[in-house]
């Protein structure tokens, strides 16, 4: 229902160093990123900071401009520059930020917050119906009508998440962007989060895209994962078998890096050496051989293209034949 | 070496006291590595602050942080400052805004043992290289001339351990030292740490609210909550046999990469307002194993657990 085609997002910098008359630089923030939604399921975005992920979805939410690339909805393409096809675009995609005390306006109570989807998608309703639907979508997501008419610094991180999950869902989406919705939240709270999100998701059958840079969270609540670098998908499979048999160089490094809450499981050395290239100058070749133990001589030729594996797909020229 | 004995922090704040630690005490010996583990608002930052003696004005600390015999919480700030950075160092848990923008690596790191220890600049300044090579910087020497910002977050990291290495102390406290850094970045710099505890018998003391983390680190474990500690053991058995239902919950509630269960198993609840002085077990309210005389009285750690339930009674 939601499918991102080929997705470039660039950014103009001015640039230190250089003559005031000297073009601006180009940040590729994301360099042609595709994925396919359906109605119900989860796909999760990871990758370290500075891949891209949050840019991404943020193009799609039309927070970003797409530079190229084309995004369609329920088959319709969306149109960025048109009022009507973004109004269409904003009622059925909603999303949840990373800070949930800083995306809901202080001086709102949290039903006038949940509330104000509803004047702009459902402007048949009136005051009364509104308000009502919005205890009803807070009550849902577990704060009490009691509490409603209080503002967003009396709740604790986990509470405005919540409440920042019922305003997007309050008009009804088919479909959920979470930005890192759950990194700012204690491990304890975290899970309470992810099992709301779920769910809902079982309730609604909304779809979700869930970007996230732990691995565990997203692993737990993705049907499918896309691994990003350098503004680029690495690795696509589905979440069992991503972390089971990682075939990208990139998504093995990322896995072995993660922390495992067992101290019987010897910690792996690290795969991963050198610095990101800029993304002012994308290097040719694969964006990740300069980071890479298996890179050779032939990465450096092209792009690779994203080639079958045994679950998915990844872009690596030297994955091990598919059995 | 470090024997903390039944501190107290409070806070007077606008809306009253805040009691952010309650009675803990625990100690470190040389080369230890011990873990100190908790959520948000649990006073494991605070504890860290009070032994350096760096807590903000609406602070007081009672009890005792005894350093060789001598109590921390009462030395004059001259005394104070022979002892900061030249016997325990602390690792700061945002490593963008622990570095001076305006000051070149090479300042920020040769201060230290300038003021500290009055050696020169060319001996400060060989001594600045000498860490930088312990902490695995590359070209160290061109990075002396950089300024922070053209340095990325596990460079900035590694800059902020060689500060807290230029005195060569002999405890490190390092407060969450990788929550901003990204897992593969994360992975290296605890590499690093660990590195640098064997090769100079640093005893380091790891603040965190990641277990994971603590898992592939640390020795022993202080699990805390509402100020209190929870339980305290070595680390292979808490994760083991977990004794406490808070650290039970906790292991539960982490996403296992390895584990596709489907529900994560959550706490309930949200954490508690510390407007007072506990009187009943803290993480009472959020347990599933609470019963009547939990939320009555404070129960004491007696072997390595606070809880009024015996262990084989809980879920």
């Amino acid at each position: 229902m939601l499918t991102v085609t080929d997705a470039h997002v660039t950014f103009e910098v001015a640039q230190t160093k250089r003559w005031p008359w000297s073009p601006p630089g180009i940040v590729h923030a994301v360099n042609g990123v595709s994925f396919t939604l359906k109605a119900g399921r989860t796909i999760g975005i990871v990758g370290e900071s500075g891949c891209g992920k949050s840019t991404l979805i943020r193009a799609v939410a039309g927070l970003a401009p797409l530079a190229q690339g084309r995004v369609t909805l329920d088959g319709q393409r969306v149109d960025y520059g048109s009022r009507a096809s973004m109004q269409r675009l904003r009622s059925r995609v909603q999303m949840i930020f990373q800070d949930p005390i800083a995306s809901l306006n202080p001086r709102m109570t949290i039903r006038e917050i949940v509330a104000e989807p509803l004047g702009f998608f459902r402007p048949e309703m009136d005051a009364e119906a509104r308000r009502d639907a919005a205890l009803a979508m807070l009550d849902r997501v577990g704060i009490p009508a009691t509490q409603a008419n209080r503002f967003p610094h009396e709740f604790s991180g986990g509470q405005c998440q919540r409440i920042g999950i019922a305003r997007a869902l309050v008009a009804e989406p088919k479909v959920l962007l979470c930005d890192e919705p759950v990194s700012a939240l204690d491990v304890s709270i975290q899970a309470q989060v992810v099992n709301l999100l779920k769910a809902l998701q079982r309730e609604i059958g909304l779809a979700l895209v869930f970007v996230a840079h732990d691995l565990g969270v997203v692993r737990h609540i993705s049907d499918e994962v896309l691994v990003m670098y350098m503004g680029a998908t690495m690795e696509r499979a589905p979440a069992g078998a991503l972390v089971r048999d990682p075939q990208h160089p990139y998504t093995r490094a990322l896995l072995s890096a993660v922390p495992v809450p067992d101290p019987r499981v010897k910690v792996a050395p690290q795969m991963l050496e050198g610095d990101l290239p800029s993304p002012l100058d994308l290097p040719e070749g694969c964006l990740f051989r300069s980071r890479c133990s298996r890179a050779v001589a032939e990465c450096g030729a092209a792009r690779p293209p994203m080639v079958p594996t045994c679950s998915g797909e990844a872009a690596c020229i030297r994955l091990p034949a598919p059995a | 070496m470090l024997s903390v004995e039944t501190l107290r922090i409070r806070f007077r704040t606008g809306d009253g006291l805040v009691h952010a630690v309650n009675d803990v005490s625990f100690r470190v010996g040389a080369g230890e590595k011990l873990a100190i583990v908790g959520e948000s608002g649990s006073g494991k930052s605070q504890m860290a602050l009070a032994v350096m003696g760096l807590l903000a004005k609406n602070a007081e600390a009672e009890g005792r942080v005894l350093w060789e015999g001598r109590d921390l919480l009462t030395l004059p700030p001259a005394e104070m400052n022979r002892i900061r950075a030249r016997e325990i160092a602390i690792v700061f848990q945002d490593p963008m805004s622990s570095l001076n923008p305006y000051m070149r690596i090479e300042r920020q790191l040769t201060e230290i043992v300038e003021q500290h220890e009055g050696l020169g600049r060319a001996a400060a300044r060989a001594r600045a290289l000498e860490v930088m090579d312990a902490v695995r910087i590359p070209e160290a020497r061109a990075r002396l001339r950089a300024y922070p910002h053209e340095l990325s977050g596990g460079m900035h990291q590694r800059i902020v351990i060689a500060m807290a290495l230029m005195c060569r102390p002999k405890l490190i406290l390092a407060d969450e030292p990788t929550t901003a850094l990204d897992v593969t970045v994360q992975a290296q710099i605890m590499q690093l740490l660990s590195e640098v505890q064997r090769d100079l018998g640093t005893s380091v003391v790891l603040i965190t609210h990641d277990l994971g983390v603590v898992a592939g680190f640390c020795e022993e474990v202080i699990v805390l909550y509402g100020g209190r500690i929870m339980e305290q053991a070595a680390t292979l058995p808490l994760f083991e046999r977990p004794a406490h239902p808070y650290t039970r919950g906790l292991l539960r509630a982490v996403p296992n990469v390895e584990d596709p269960a489907d529900e994560l198993i959550a706490i309930p609840g949200s954490p508690p307002s510390q407007r007072a002085f506990p009187t009943r077990c803290p993480f009472a309210p959020r347990c599933v194993d609470a019963i009547e005389s939990c939320r009555l009285t404070l129960p004491e750690l007696t072997g390595g657990r606070a809880c009024l339930r015996p262990v084989e009674e809980l879920t």
